[in-house]
């Protein structure tokens, strides 16, 4: 039996292809995926994501515990409202899960963590907390809703969507967060545009998701929000990184913060290992589609593909590919696709930001003069 | 409601089937597998000239969602593919009994006889959904 989120009555209305993702019956697209897409490139769009879990992280030694906990560290979020994004890693240095954690008040904190994952994380996070002797609660939110809005008009519609809330998020910079009554606004997002993230109480969600339609903003399903997140560059939990891969091999070094002597989980196995991967952008030369698990020929031995996808701001295919660490921005490989080799660049990811393609060198690179 | 043109005959891998004037087949793929499908965006064709037998893979449809292998409904020369679909892909989603894929010559006329016709097509669809 799947789950359903408060808004699942709606989506089957709205006529939206219904899949089981971990463990949830979502939409994958209200009709076509491409145009979804474009909409959050070029207007706004709207994601049901009440399936991911906000976890509440309560306390006098909330600061403490998180410090241990993540790889990351939210020392950084110095006043309330700010977030970051981490991962938590095990003994081994592997990635538990990949999160935003937001930064509520003294001895409070949120986190957001995947839906798949999120029971797994649970008892992580208690254990980490018994084990330590820490006194916090860890509150999972099950009484709230999720809606990410994103794209470029996505703050202004949503803001003629709801009265008053303008005022109390106009100010907000990226990656902070407000609440607006008891509903938590934070500008942060999965697509590589502009928005905010809006967590509910859920009863108020089927409203809220009818007011946005109202103000001009598209529903969009699964399918879209992937290759948003793809042509942005943006990792997914279980795809890119697992637990047997660490963030200095998921391209999330910069994840990582080892400035202080902090002594969080998987920091010395961190610390010991020497990276003999990393995850890469490839942009297909030739026509066809990357897709995971492709194999890569590369001149310093093979890779495979993490996640592929037809880019629909490129019209070309692109990728995440865990390649030998000697591999460069730059550098031509191959991807076998049907018996056939195909000829892919290796660029920096993202390949595509707030709309624009930063790609195009690579492209044009690579057409015969 | 499967959409299925009662002219055509169709296979139980979705394709669809026309019988031309000089004895050619035009071949594409049904309203329900494009539906299926989702959003296309690109056609490894057959070269022309290729003979395959029949239930042979001859062309691959890549999807937002996956690569799905096209078959040959019968044994035949491949003659033609359809040009027109590149870089317009979309076309196949918006009407699959239009924007047909290929064209072959059949090895046997007699062949045809085995394909579906629309009732029992629309029937094994509806029971695979």
């Amino acid at each position: 039996m799947l789950e359903k989120t408060i808004l699942n009555d709606i989506h089957r209305e709205a006529g939206a292809k219904l899949v089981d993702f971990g463990g949830w019956e979502m939409p994958l697209h209200y009709g076509s995926q491409i145009e979804e897409h474009h909409a959050v490139r070029r207007a706004a769009g709207m994601f049901d994501v009440s399936h991911m879990r906000a976890v509440d992280v309560v306390g006098a030694d909330a600061n403490a515990f998180l410090r241990r906990a993540l790889a990351n560290d939210v020392a950084k979020l110095e006043a309330p409202g700010r977030a970051l994004y981490s991962c938590m890693l095990n003994a081994h240095g592997g990635i538990v899960d990949d999160l935003i954690v937001y930064f509520l008040g003294a001895g409070a904190y949120r986190l957001v963590v995947n839906a798949g994952t999120a029971d797994k994380d649970l008892a992580w996070l208690a254990r980490l907390a018994t084990e330590q002797g820490l006194g916090v609660e860890i509150v999972p939110r099950t009484d709230v809703a999720m809606i990410a809005v994103q794209g470029p008009e996505a703050r202004e519609r949503t803001w003629r969507a709801f009265a008053g809330m303008q005022a109390a998020t106009e100010g907000l910079r990226p990656f902070t967060a407000a609440f607006f009554r008891d509903w938590f606004v934070a500008r942060t997002g999965y697509t590589g545009e502009d928005g905010f993230e809006v967590v509910l109480p859920a009863p108020f969600a089927p409203n809220a998701w009818h007011s946005l339609a109202r103000a001009g903003v598209r529903p969009c399903g699964l399918g879209a929000r992937d290759t948003l997140r793809l042509e942005a560059g943006m990792s997914l939990y279980g795809q890119d990184m697992d637990e047997t891969t660490s963030p200095l091999e998921s391209g999330l070094a910069w994840t990582v913060d080892r400035k202080s002597d902090r002594d969080f989980v998987g920091r010395a196995a961190l610390d010991a290992s020497h990276p003999a991967r990393a995850l890469r952008g490839l942009l297909l030369l030739d026509q066809g589609v990357l897709r995971a698990h492709q194999k890569v020929a590369t001149a310093h031995g093979e890779g495979e593909i993490t996640s592929g996808t037809f880019s629909p701001t490129l019209s070309r295919s692109v990728a995440l590919a865990r390649l030998p660490a000697a591999v460069q921005p730059g550098d031509r490989v191959t991807v076998e696709i049907r018996g056939k080799p195909l000829a892919a660049a290796v660029v920096p990811h993202p390949f595509v930001r707030q709309g624009r393609s930063l790609v195009d060198s690579h492209l044009n690179a690579a057409r015969p003069s | 409601m499967i959409k299925t043109p009662q002219e055509l005959k169709y296979t139980a891998s979705h394709e669809w089937i026309r019988q031309e004037a000089d004895g050619s087949l035009t071949v594409g793929i049904t309203d329900f597998a494009q539906e299926a499908l989702g959003d296309i965006v690109f056609i490894e064709f057959p070269q022309v000239g290729r003979v395959a037998e029949a239930g042979e893979a001859v062309a691959v449809v890549e999807s937002v969602k996956a690569a799905s292998d096209i078959y040959a409904p019968v044994a035949g020369e491949i003659v033609a593919v359809n040009d027109s679909l590149r870089d317009a892909w979309e076309g196949l989603n918006q009407d699959a009994f239009a924007a047909w894929l290929f064209r072959m010559k059949p090895a046997n006329a007699g062949e045809l006889a085995g394909l579906l016709d629309a009732a029992a097509y629309a029937a094994s669809a509806e029971a695979s959904k």
